[in-house]
């Protein structure tokens, strides 16, 4: 269980105040909300990247509020994926194993094991500059998943995918979910891809979150 | 809680003809479009006459070469030592000058914390203030301590050269490694933070291997603030013969002799080592940053 307690921010005219939320351990929880609603923010507080005036972060029993992101195995993917340029695909997943100091070994077996089931073999020897958006999008899910997060925390992946693309990522996200066993935490203004990947949907308005209930699909 | 959406609205089509305004529809007059050629020709001749003039600058230089003249110069034991004196002490300050600007322009770049501004304008100091100025601030910081127990060893010696140009030459190379890391997002670093990386390793494995263009333009841009630097080395290094005289201030001493052949001798060498290093840096991807 991934519990937010109490969790406020102020930053300038935007405000997040005394926020409740739980995220059940092994969902697929997705936060809804309109733009500048807060939605990235809530994701980087739990990253880690930055800190909140007030409240905890309670990560299966433990605060982990002042822990360092490195400390929290949670994969990030955040909305542009950031791939770092000039580096293979091979080395961008395997990333955070080389720095766990995992052997060479054990880390190819890992970079095969993901490329084979987000089907991007034929990508490992590209540079991020040559990748298609959907290819990318592939690259930074995988290279999240390598460290073996407990919670993985993905920002409007599917934004900038086209209609086709769009349909065979959910696909993707669906599979990965149900083969890693993470948490996945989902942000998007979409209630298509909540209805189609979601096992929990929440929604962020006027800086607190709430459950929420999706309609039928229009 | 029920969600309302824009497309769940149905009578949207029929409450924005109610919005819009009666006149609306009304066609307007047609644009005249104009020919773009002035435009561009203004431009052009405005760009055009800046180019033209360092280009006959350089030629005016040029067509003054006397092989007989040159010859005399650069076979002079001085001039010999001041090309020496210059190619190395401009090296040192520029590879100083980045090594101080990398981590001056991250942190300007990265953080934000109380009397920023004034830390901004402080290392903006160098850039605006005239270059004798510069020099003379050194010449009075030497004599208080702890620079005052260096001051035999530097002020008026060659290690005064390589400061004074490093003081001006640093300002321009913070700027170009602020400018760098600014064009940066940030997000990798934060991606990199949750990979495993602490703070020192992100900015080692993910944000310098991307800086290094910018490294490249700050090292070039340093090398020749440093080359043409003359006002500050004159006055806290002084221009002894065998000890502190660098080009610029070769061409000084040829020009208080009123040797015009050998200042433009002095001055062409000068140009030489200035396009040597311009085009290095092109050569090697300075193209990709904008400074």
């Amino acid at each position: 269980m991934i519990e937010l307690k109490n969790i406020s921010l102020r930053q300038g005219q935007f405000i997040l105040s005394d926020v409740h939320w739980q995220i059940p351990s092994g969902s697929y929880s997705v936060l809804m909300g309109s733009s500048g609603s807060g939605k990235s923010t809530l994701v980087e507080i739990i990253c880690g990247l930055r800190k909140p005036s007030h409240g905890q972060i309670i990560f299966n029993g433990n605060d982990v509020t002042h822990w360092r992101p490195a400390q929290r195995q949670v994969g990030y993917v955040p909305q542009d994926r950031a791939l770092f340029p000039g580096i293979t695909v091979r080395h961008q997943i395997a990333f955070g194993l080389v720095l766990r100091k995992v052997p060479d070994r054990e880390i190819n077996i890992r970079v095969n094991e993901l490329s084979d089931v987000l089907h991007m073999d034929h990508l490992l020897d590209r540079l991020p500059e040559k990748l298609s958006g959907g290819e990318a999008q592939r690259v930074a899910l995988a290279r999240a998943l390598a460290p073996s997060p407990t919670l993985i925390c993905l920002d409007e992946p599917l934004s900038a995918l086209d209609h086709d693309l769009h349909d065979e990522m959910c696909h993707l996200l669906k599979k990965v979910h149900a083969y890693a066993g993470i948490t996945v935490l989902h942000i998007t203004h979409s209630r298509y891809e909540a209805q189609r990947l979601s096992t929990h949907t929440f929604r962020i308005s006027g800086g607190m979150v709430a459950p929420y209930q999706l309609g039928s699909a229009s | 809680m029920v969600f309302i959406g824009w497309e769940m609205n149905h009578n949207l089509p029929y409450l924005c003809s109610k919005m819009v305004p009666s006149n609306f529809n009304k066609p307007t007059s047609p644009l005249t479009v104009k020919a773009e050629w002035p435009f561009i020709l203004g431009m052009a001749l405005i760009a055009g006459s800046y180019v033209l003039l360092l280009a006959l600058m350089v030629l005016a230089q040029i067509s003054f070469f006397s092989p007989t003249e040159m010859a005399r110069v650069f076979g002079n034991p001085d001039i010999q030592f001041s090309i020496k004196l210059t190619l190395l002490s401009c090296t040192i300050s520029a590879l100083l000058s980045v090594w101080v600007a990398v981590p001056v322009g991250y942190l300007m770049s990265r953080f934000t914390f109380r009397g920023k501004g004034v830390v901004d304008a402080i290392l903006d100091i160098p850039i605006v203030l005239p270059p004798l100025i510069v020099g003379c601030c050194l010449l009075i910081l030497f004599n208080y301590p702890p620079f005052a127990w260096l001051s035999d060893q530097v002020v008026f010696e060659w290690p005064a050269v390589v400061l004074a140009q490093f003081v001006v030459a640093c300002a321009f190379a913070v700027r170009a490694m602020r400018v760098s890391f600014d064009q940066i997002p940030t997000r990798y670093e934060d991606v990199a933070l949750t990979l495993g990386c602490h703070r020192g390793q992100a900015f080692w494995r993910v944000v310098l291997p991307q800086a290094r263009p910018g490294i490249l333009a700050a090292l070039t841009l340093a090398w020749a603030r440093s080359l043409g630097e003359f006002g500050p080395i004159l006055v806290f290094a002084g221009s002894t013969h065998q000890r502190t005289e660098v080009l610029s201030t070769s061409f000084f001493l040829e020009m208080q002799s009123g040797n015009l052949r050998g200042m433009v001798a002095v001055s062409l060498m000068m140009i030489f080592c200035a396009v040597v290093v311009l085009s290095l840096a092109r050569i090697f991807g300075l193209r990709r940053v904008d400074l």
